[in-house]
C-alpha cells in the first residue's frame, strides 16, 4: 500500500497555516522551545556558513564546485532532527547543510572547501566530499546518483548487524534519473531495507527543469513499481518534514521497509555558484520563492508569533552564526596545506598504517 | 595434502572465511540456491543460510555499490561478478566509489571488500563476456587487484583479500576452475604482492599472471625440450601491488624478458612492467623486451580465431625464439 501523495497545488497551499498545523502534529507535539529555537538555529548557521562560502569563492580561495544549499535549509534540518542514534545518512554534493547539521564544525568544513589540511577530509574531498562518520555521515558524493546503492549498502549493514537504525539516502530530483536509484529500489524492497530515499526536489536538475527532464509526477510515484510506501512534502517547513521523514523512519525501524519521500524545496543560486542562473529560471522566480517560502523567514515568524523568541533573540543568532562563519574562514585562511607527501597518504589502509601491512611489494609507481 | 580444483579451492576459501569472520558474506548472482553459475559457491548456503550467501537479481550497479555501503560500516562482502565483463555496468560503484572513499574522506572510511570472478577469454562468448580488466583496475589508486594461476594460489590469495582492509578485485579464470592441484587443508594465506618463480631458468624470464603464466610453464617445457632454452617462468598472481624485486631479480639473472598476457597490448599489465624493467634493469637486458597480449581487437567470437587471438604456447615460443 503506497500513502497518498500531497495533491494540493502550491497556489492553494497557506504556508502560514499549514506550519501552524505542523507545529502541533505528532512528532512535533511537545517540542520544548529551547529545541525549536535550535532549528532556527541550524538552519541560520546552515545559511550564513554558505554565503560566507560564496564570498570565498568569489574571492578565489575556493577551487572547482560549491554546490549551496540556501533555500533548502529546512530538509537537512528536520531531517536529521528525527534521527536517532543508530540511524546514519548520505547524500550527494549540496552536502554542506546536511554536515553543518549532523554537528560537523563550520571551521573543518570551511577549511576543507579552501583544500586545507585542517578541513574534515584533509583537503582531500572538496565540497562535493564531506565525511564525518563519527557522527553517522557518509557522504558527500559527487556522482549523480551513485550514493543511492550505497545508502541501500548501509541500510543492510544495519539490518546485518540487527540494529533498529535506518539510512536516510537523499538526492535530487535530477538523480531520479539514473538507473542505480532503480537498482537500489528493487534491492531495498526485495530485501525489506531500512533505508529511506529523499529526493530533495528543488525543480531543477542543474539547469534542466522538472517538466523537461521528468515525465510522470510526484517523482516518488515510481516507487509504486517496487511495492515502496511514498509520500511528498513540502521543505519550507521543518516541521512538516519533521513529520514526514519521522513516518518514514518508523516504518524503517518497526517493520524494516523503505520509503520514499519527495520533498519540494527550492535553491536560491545556480547548480553550481559559477553556472549560469538565468538561462533556465527567471531572477522573479526565486524572489517569490523566497518573498513566500523561505524557511528560514517563515520559522523566524512563527517564533515570534508563538512567542517561543523575540526579535533581538533571533538577531542575536543571526549574528553570532555570521561572526561563527566569519570565523571559520579566519580559520581556513590561516590553516596550512596538506603537505605534498599528503598526496599518496589515505589512499590505502595498509601504506597508512605501515605496522600492520599483510601485503608486499609496490603500492604505488612513482 | 589434497589434490583439489581451482574452483574447490576458491570455494574453501570462501568457507574458511565465512566461518572465521561473521562479518564475511557473499552476494552475487545465482551465488546460492543455484550454486553458482561456474559452481564456485556451492554448498555455502546450506552451510551458512540465506543471511550470509546471497542472491542478487542481475543489478551489478545495485549490488555492487550495496556492497560498497555495507563495508563502509565494517562488513567485508565478497562480491561475486559472474563474468568480470559485466563490472562495467557497475564501474562509478566499484572504481569511483571503492577505489576513492577512503582517500576523499582523508582515511576516514575504510573499504574492506573484496569483488571476484572470472575474467579471460578463450570460451567463444564474444567481445562482451570475454574481457580482462586487471589493467584497468590496476590504473586505479586505492584498488588491489590478484590473478592466481592455481587452486594453491587462488585458495591462499582469496583468504588473504577478504582478511584485506583495502577493496581487492580477484580476477580467477573458467577455463582453469576445472585444472587440479595441491591444496593444503589448513588455513594458510599468500600475501598480496608476492610474485612466485614457479620454474627456474637462467636463459629467458617469462613474466606472465593468471592463466598465462599456466601456458608459461608448458612453453617453457617445450623450450628445453625442443630448443636446449632454460627459461625462468615468474607468476606475478598479484597485478597491484606488484612484486617488482622478482620481476627484476629474475630479468637481472637471465637477461632476456618476455612479458606474457591476455590484456589487449594498449596499456596492458605487461606495458607497465616494461616500463619497470626498463628504467630498473635496463643494463642487465641483452635484448628487447618481448610482449605477447591478446591480438588488439575486440574479442571474436569464431571458434579457431579466438585461439589465436589470445595468447597461446605456440605464440610464447614464438616470441622467446626472437630474442633467445
Amino acid at each position: 500500500m503506497s500513502a497518498k501523495p500531497n495533491t494540493e497545488t502550491p497556489e492553494e497551499h497557506d504556508v502560514a497555516a499549514s506550519l501552524r498545523e505542523y507545529a502541533k502534529k505528532g512528532i512535533n507535539e511537545g517540542i520544548d522551545n529551547k529545541t525549536r529555537l535550535d532549528y532556527y538555529r541550524e538552519m541560520v548557521r546552515i545559511r550564513r556558513f554558505e554565503e560566507r562560502s560564496l564570498r570565498a569563492y568569489q574571492q578565489g580561495n575556493i577551487g572547482g564546485f560549491l554546490h549551496l544549499y540556501i533555500g533548502q535549509e529546512a530538509v537537512a534540518v528536520g531531517c536529521v532532527s528525527v534521527m536517532k542514534e543508530d540511524d546514519h545518512i548520505i547524500t550527494a554534493y549540496r552536502d554542506h547543510g546536511h554536515g553543518l547539521a549532523v554537528g560537523m564544525s563550520m571551521n573543518e568544513c570551511m577549511a576543507e572547501l579552501y583544500g586545507k589540511h585542517t578541513g574534515c577530509s584533509k583537503g582531500k574531498g572538496g565540497s562535493m566530499h564531506y565525511f564525518a562518520p563519527d557522527k553517522n555521515y557518509w557522504g558527500g558524493h559527487g556522482i549523480v546518483g551513485g550514493q543511492t546503492p550505497l545508502g541501500a549498502g548501509i541500510a543492510f549493514a544495519l539490518k546485518y548487524k540487527k540494529l533498529k537504525g535506518a539510512c536516510l539516502c537523499f538526492m535530487g530530483d535530477g538523480a531520479t534519473n539514473q538507473g542505480p536509484w532503480y537498482e537500489s529500489l528493487n534491492l531495498a524492497s526485495l530485501w525489506d531495507l531500512p533505508v529511506v530515499f529523499i529526493i530533495e526536489n528543488n525543480g531543477y536538475s542543474m539547469g534542466t527543469a522538472l517538466g523537461r527532464h521528468s515525465i510522470g509526477t510526484p517523482l516518488a510515484r515510481r516507487a509504486e513499481g517496487y511495492d515502496i510506501d511514498w509520500s511528498t512534502c513540502y521543505g519550507h517547513d521543518v516541521y512538516e518534514v519533521r513529520h514526514n521523514v519521522g513516518a518514514a523512519l518508523e516504518r524503517a525501524h518497526e517493520s524494516s521497509r523503505p520509503t520514499v519521500l519527495e520533498i519540494m524545496t527550492y535553491r536560491y543560486r545556480g547548480h553550481s555558484v559559477a553556472d549560469a542562473d538565468d538561462t533556465y529560471r527567471t531572477k522573479q522566480d526565486i524572489q517569490d520563492y523566497k518573498n513566500t517560502k523561505d524557511p528560514i523567514n517563515l520559522f523566524h515568524d512563527h517564533l515570534i508569533e508563538e512567542g517561543i523568541a523575540d526579535e533581538d533573540t533571533l538577531k542575536k543568532i543571526n549574528e553570532e552564526a555570521k561572526e561563527e562563519a566569519e570565523q571559520s574562514a579566519k580559520f581556513a585562511e590561516q590553516s596550512p596545506f596538506p603537505p605534498e607527501s599528503d598526496i599518496q597518504a589515505d589512499v590505502y589502509w595498509e601504506t597508512d598504517n605501515p605496522d600492520e601491512r599483510t601485503s608486499e611489494g609496490t603500492l604505488f609507481f612513482n | 595434502m589434497a589434490l583439489i580444483t581451482y574452483r574447490d579451492a576458491v570455494n574453501q576459501a570462501l568457507a574458511e572465511e565465512l566461518a572465521r569472520d561473521p562479518n564475511v558474506f557473499v552476494m552475487g548472482e545465482e551465488v546460492g540456491q543455484y550454486k553458482g553459475a561456474y559452481k564456485v559457491t556451492r554448498g555455502l548456503l546450506e552451510k551458512f543460510g540465506p543471511d550470509r550467501v546471497i542472491d542478487a537479481p542481475i543489478s551489478e550497479a545495485g549490488f555492487c555499490g550495496l556492497g560498497v555501503g555495507a563495508s563502509m560500516l565494517g562488513l567485508r562482502p565478497v562480491v561475486e561478478f559472474m563474468f568480470w565483463s559485466f563490472c562495467y555496468v557497475a564501474f562509478d560503484q566499484v572504481i569511483n566509489n571503492a577505489a576513492n572513499i577512503r582517500y576523499m574522506s582523508g582515511g576516514l572510511i575504510n573499504i574492506p571488500i573484496v569483488f571476484r570472478g572470472p575474467a579471460n577469454g578463450g570460451t567463444n562468448v564474444g567481445a562482451t563476456h570475454s574481457h580482462t580488466p586487471e589493467n584497468f583496475v590496476a590504473n586505479t589508486p586505492g584498488l588491489k587487484v590478484v590473478c592466481p594461476a592455481t587452486p594453491h594460489d587462488a585458495k591462499g590469495l582469496m583468504k588473504a583479500a577478504i582478511r584485506d582492509n583495502d577493496p581487492v578485485f580477484v580476477m580467477e579464470n573458467t577455463l582453469l576452475y576445472g585444472n587440479e592441484g595441491e591444496v593444503p587443508e589448513d588455513d594458510y594465506v599468500i600475501p598480496l604482492g608476492k610474485a612466485e618463480v614457479k620454474r627456474e631458468g637462467t636463459d629467458i624470464s617469462l613474466i606472465a599472471h593468471g592463466r598465462c603464466a599456466v601456458l608459461c610453464l608448458e612453453a617453457a617445457e617445450a623450450l628445453a625440450s625442443e630448443h636446449g632454452i632454460n627459461a625462468e617462468v615468474v607468476d606475478l598472481r598479484s597485478i597491484r601491488p606488484l612484486d617488482e624485486e622478482a620481476i627484476l631479480e629474475s630479468v637481472k639473472k637471465t637477461n632476456r624478458a618476455v612479458l606474457v598476457e591476455e590484456n589487449k597490448p594498449f596499456c596492458g599489465v605487461a606495458a607497465q612492467i616494461c616500463s619497470i624493467i626498463q628504467e630498473k634493469a635496463f643494463d642487465y637486458l641483452d635484448a628487447p623486451i618481448k610482449r605477447v597480449s591478446s591480438i588488439d581487437a575486440p574479442q571474436i567470437y569464431s571458434m579457431p580465431l579466438e585461439k589465436l587471438q589470445i595468447p597461446s604456447v605456440d605464440r610464447i615460443t614464438e616470441a622467446v625464439l626472437e630474442i633467445a
